[in-house]
């Protein structure tokens, strides 16, 4: 099993998601974060006094899936997220070692 | 035979009206009566100038500081409220409008305190004391409160009520007294229709020298420390907006033509003044703020305050957009250049919008300007230098006395809180309270 965390710009989520569900993904967390990578912050102007803001707001995707299904998940996120400007994000990708359905206690993939 | 009697009935009605208006007229000449029209209009406009300091001031500075420090700004200018409406009863309203005797010059005398003599049937022109008291009550309300941008997120909550009421005493009584209340700037000849000295050089310059006097926050100006929330201060400026109208046509104490023409010229001034503020931003930063705007609207209204009784619609327009203009450049040369941390702006925009509006007032309340005119034999050049010993005078003594205000109360009670509480904010230091729990 594999676990993606996927940091894309806010306004791609519901492209992400939509992309994720078409190709059977059964769910996914999402977390509003802030952070920068080579796209650094920008600057914000009141009243003439200017502030530089280094952390841009981005939302962090987490999914589980099995592993024969990595290329194609990574692909559809890859597609769905992908604006080609500056800022578009990163894909980590986890070796996972255990899931546990908390309700039934199915564990491995049957409880993905 | 029908017409006939028409004719009988509206000579009877032309009759009766005569007889009123002569009746009347001579009424008027003999004891001056209650005018109810104007007493409406008082009323409601009092309840328009406080709608400005709470929420409208109140909300508006809120927003622009950091959220650990909403509740210290919104308690500071409720507090004030409450406290100034007790000291204006006991003694401010008569050192302002009492009468001062052989000291008229300078100060009201004591013979109001405590309301003395005002009763349901005592009249101040032509509307009720009480009325008249309360209306001016509101002025002597939001004028320390203003003063509250200056000294925002670092002052302790006890110095800012002993501070309050001690400058109240000192400055604004005195001042309000000079120009409103009989003493020497009105017979110098000073026109001030709604407060471009009383209420905005004085606060304005009363926020400079707090800022001085407290030093600037830590981490001022490296630290970002920018609004937290817009959206209060946006609200907060729209009922400012709105309240102003109480301020300046309620100004003329009368629901008539002056008072029309104060409401039209302060929304005018408030429109240019916005508009002048977001062409200057989108100019020299690339893009329009809505806090830009907001800002340039009460520069405006700021300006215009003094001149709003004496000068007409082209008057309005040109003074709102200097308001704009000159507003704009003193924010950034205060904090830019000068590195002073008057937290909230109050000088740049209330005490150079002031200084402004008053010095102007000579300008366009001329009829070659469109003004409603000089008094009689006055020139422009005559008038200026009036207006500007008028300002002078405010800036000069309102500065010395906050400034021996500030230095009393820091030897004594001590005006800043620790850099610990600072960095903790004061919401939670001295109120116990943090104002987002979500």
């Amino acid at each position: 099993m594999k676990q993606l965390t996927a940091i894309i710009k806010p306004f791609k989520l519901d492209d992400v998601r939509e992309a994720l569900s078409s190709i059977g993904v059964q769910g996914m967390t999402v977390t509003e974060v802030k952070g920068f990578g080579r796209q650094k912050g920008h600057t914000e102007l009141y009243r003439g006094a200017e502030y530089k803001v280094d952390f841009v707001p981005k939302v962090r995707l987490d999914v589980a899936i099995a592993a024969d299904r990595l290329d194609e998940v990574i692909e559809a996120i890859t597609t769905a997220a992908k604006t080609g400007k500056i800022g578009d994000g990163k894909i980590f990708v986890y070796d996972l070692q255990q899931v546990i359905r908390i309700r039934t206690g199915e564990t491995g993939p049957d409880a993905l | 035979m029908a017409t006939h009697l028409k004719r009988k009935r509206i000579a009877h009605i032309i009759g009766v009206i005569t007889t009123l208006l002569f009746s009347n007229s001579v009424l008027a000449e003999a004891e001056p009566t209650l005018n109810m029209a104007n007493t409406a209009w008082m009323l409601t406009s009092t309840v328009l100038v406080l709608f400005m300091t709470v929420p409208g001031l109140a909300l508006f500075y809120a927003g622009l500081v950091r959220n650990k420090n909403v509740l210290s700004i919104l308690m500071q200018c409720f507090a004030i409220t409450c406290l100034m409406s007790l000291v204006w009863l006991a003694y401010a309203y008569s050192l302002a409008f009492g009468e001062g005797g052989s000291v008229q010059q300078w100060i009201g005398g004591l013979d109001k305190a405590f309301f003395s003599g005002v009763s349901i049937d005592s009249l101040s022109g032509d509307i009720p004391e009480t009325v008249f008291a309360m209306f001016q009550l509101t002025f002597a309300i939001i004028t320390p409160a203003l003063v509250v941008g200056g000294f925002a997120e670092r002052i302790k909550f006890s110095a800012v009520l002993w501070f309050s009421v001690l400058w109240l005493t000192f400055v604004y009584a005195p001042v309000c007294h000079w120009v409103w209340g009989g003493g020497w700037l009105s017979d110098l000849g000073v026109m001030d229709f709604a407060g471009g000295t009383v209420v905005h050089i004085n606060a304005g310059v009363a926020a400079l020298v707090a800022a001085l006097v407290l030093g600037r926050r830590y981490g001022f100006p490296e630290t970002p420390m920018a609004p937290h929330n817009l959206t209060m201060t946006v609200t907060g400026a729209c009922m400012l907006w709105v309240g102003w109208f109480g301020f300046n046509a309620g100004s003329a104490l009368a629901a008539n033509g002056a008072a029309g023409m104060a409401m039209l010229v302060t929304h005018l001034g408030a429109a240019t003044g916005s508009l002048a503020w977001m062409v200057c931003e989108w100019l020299r930063h690339g893009k329009p703020s809505v806090l830009g705007i907001v800002t340039g609207m009460v520069a405006g209204l700021g300006t215009i305050t003094p001149a709003s009784g004496f000068v007409g619609p082209l008057g309005g327009v040109i003074i709102g957009g200097i308001a704009g203009l000159v507003c704009f450049w003193a924010t950034q040369m205060v904090k830019r250049k000068l590195h002073i941390d008057d937290s909230l702006d109050v000088f740049p925009v209330h005490g150079i919008g002031g200084i402004v509006g008053t010095l102007l007032t000579a300008v366009f309340a001329a009829t070659a300007f469109g003004g409603l005119g000089l008094s009689e034999g006055t020139t422009i050049a005559g008038q200026f230098v009036t207006q500007l010993i008028g300002v002078v005078v405010t800036i000069v003594w309102c500065g010395v006395l906050t400034l021996i205000i500030f230095k009393v109360l820091d030897a004594t009670i001590g005006v800043r809180v620790t850099r610990e509480q600072e960095t903790e904010g004061l919401d939670l230091v001295l109120h116990d309270e943090t104002g987002y729990n979500i």
